[in-house]
């Protein structure tokens, strides 16, 4: 069956002002939004995609988490996700336990694309879908903004710092999608309502024979330095004067 | 001792600044032996280049076809291989070293911190996270090999040297994957300023309305010697093209001067320009976040303030 996996991160919602805590030892997520990763959101849609133009049969969402993740996997699931994996944890999950867990699942379900978001936005890694396809021993076509899927092949469009890239790497593939790739459909309430008989299943790190590691310990959390407070001036001669005194124009 | 390699990015024979400003983070670590490697169809200009920069003892070559155009599946084994015994392996922070590096961590299963802005020690490191609304202190257990990339716009280049280093080639027998194909890259050929790289940086928002309009922080930019970025907001709305865009997913850049006309400052802009020196806001909204960065703000229209400001700069000197 021509299948892609998707994977959910659950993550403190984009809007929300982050707060370190006082006493630095993380930042502060009482009470907070939490929601499905934007990037994740975008690959979800792209495989969804996919599927629409026949490409594809099935779309499995992965979540690697607490049990709350089952939240992001059921909003997966009203979007149009087939079924869902969630794999419990409470440990910390290093991208590197991330992709030895996803690609144990890669194992299982053979799929044709894994397509994952670039970077989560709580850590900002931008490793995990890299270290997935180097494991898997597949390609991988990072920060896309398009993606055709011609026959076994993808010809995919990468947003990089000269411009945009095109490569063609052979399925099956790791694609990791950047934010001009689509917009996600909005989910509506009959299909919230759906997602509850779609199966979701629960599995341990045990069960598929990874002992999550983490070898990177946050120590310490810190605010952001503070920029010194500038003034606000009142035409733009007065603005020209103050770059001039500073050699800047 | 730390033994450190880093990898070169290059362009037409010509080092990317950001190798150098590897260097300079690596050289923090006390004590510390620096290695460049340099992958390419011919490395022989890059690694002239990277062999007189302050600090590095060593320059390993490894030529090969597939490498004219660097593509991760290809250097990441060869690098992966030439890497073993070194206790660090960094990368810059760019398109290039992002997707380079977790894929060499990977084959080393070794962990990665990425986008470095401090050093504490060998195994003490500072990074952004929650786009940089959160700094953490990471620590690796001491003798674990570390991968990282390096956050450019929090590093001075390191200097030139007026001796050279050795140069050496080495030859990876890595095999090389035949499942991935480069086909282009669309080089946007300018002679302003490079964005990343430029002294002073002229940006421009949504609020310019067209990509037309940008015309004229092109005009401006070209009056001061100034590079132009753009937001999000503007790429996505079909203003500039994608490799103008500054912001946490965009180019994260440290010039003297940032000139922000109709940007309203969403976090994840800001993030991109909080190293720069000066940061100048143009917006008609008073209440717009940029200003509570801006070291001098002007509430007012950017079509009335840019040629204005082009008239002052003109007729000045």
């Amino acid at each position: 069956m021509k299948r892609i996996l998707v994977s959910i991160k659950r993550v403190v919602d984009y809007n929300v002002r982050i707060r370190v805590k006082p006493d630095g030892t993380g930042v502060i997520t009482d009470g907070v939004k939490m929601s499905v990763n934007p990037f994740d959101e975008i690959a979800l849609e792209e495989a969804l995609r996919i599927k629409e133009k026949g490409l594809a049969e099935e779309i499995v969402a992965i979540s690697i988490g607490p049990a709350d993740c089952q939240q992001q996997l059921r909003t997966a699931l009203a979007m149009g996700a087939d079924r869902a994996v969630h794999v419990q944890t409470d440990a910390a999950i290093e991208p590197g336990s991330a992709a030895k867990l996803m690609l144990k699942l890669i194992e299982r379900e053979q799929p044709m694309l894994a397509i994952l978001g670039k970077q989560a936005i709580d850590d900002d890694c931008n490793q995990t879908g890299q270290m997935l396809a180097a494991l898997w021993d597949r390609p991988q076509a990072t920060f896309a903004s398009k993606v055709d899927i011609i026959g076994d092949t993808a010809q995919v469009t990468r947003e990089v710092d000269a411009g945009l890239e095109v490569l063609e790497v052979d399925l099956p593939a790791v694609i990791t999608t950047d934010l001009r790739l689509n917009e996600p459909r909005y989910v509506k309430l009959p299909d919230i309502m759906k997602a509850k008989k779609k199966p979701l299943e629960t599995i341990e790190p045990a069960a598929l024979g990874i002992t999550p590691l983490e070898r990177l310990k946050a120590v310490k959390f810190d605010p952001p330095s503070q920029r010194s407070k500038g003034v606000m001036v009142k035409d733009v001669g007065e603005l020209f004067t103050a770059l001039r005194g500073k050699g800047l124009v | 001792m730390s033994k450190i390699l880093i990898v070169a990015e290059h362009q037409d024979g010509k080092l990317n600044p950001a190798t150098a400003k590897c260097v300079h983070c690596a050289s923090q670590i006390a004590g510390a032996e620096i290695h460049v490697a340099v992958f390419a169809s011919d490395p022989a200009a890059a690694a002239a280049d990277a062999a007189r920069i302050a600090g590095v003892s060593k320059v390993i070559t490894v030529a090969n076809p597939v490498h004219a155009n660097p593509v991760a599946a290809f250097i990441a084994p060869q690098l992966a291989e030439i890497a073993k015994g070194y206790s660090h392996i960094f990368g810059p922070s760019t398109t290039f070293g992002k997707d380079l590096m977790p894929r060499v961590a990977a084959l080393l299963d070794a962990p990665q911190a990425s986008d470095i802005m401090a050093v504490e020690s060998a195994t003490r490191f500072r990074r952004p996270i929650y786009a940089g609304n959160a700094i953490i202190t990471v620590e690796v257990p001491e003798g674990t090999q570390l991968v990282a990339t390096v956050r450019t716009a929090s590093f001075d280049a390191a200097q030139t040297s007026s001796s050279a280093a050795a140069i050496e080639s080495a030859s990876p027998s890595a095999a090389l994957p035949q499942h991935t194909r480069f086909v282009s890259v669309s080089a946007a050929r300018s002679d302003r300023p490079d964005l990343q790289t430029a002294k002073k940086v002229v940006s421009g928002g949504r609020a310019l309305g067209s990509a037309d309009n940008f015309k004229i922080l092109y005009q401006l930019a070209d009056r001061m010697g100034a590079g132009v970025g753009a937001s999000r907001a503007a790429v996505d709305a079909g203003y500039a093209p994608n490799d103008m865009q500054v912001g946490q997913t965009g180019k994260i850049i440290a010039p003297d001067l940032y000139m922000a006309f109709g940007i309203s400052g969403a976090i994840q802009h800001l993030t991109g320009i909080k190293d720069a020196r000066t940061i100048v806001a143009i917006n008609k909204d008073p209440e717009a976040p940029i200003f509570e960065v801006a070291d001098y703000g002007l509430v007012g229209d950017l079509f009335q303030v840019v040629p204005e400001l082009e008239r002052l700069i003109a007729s000045d000197g």
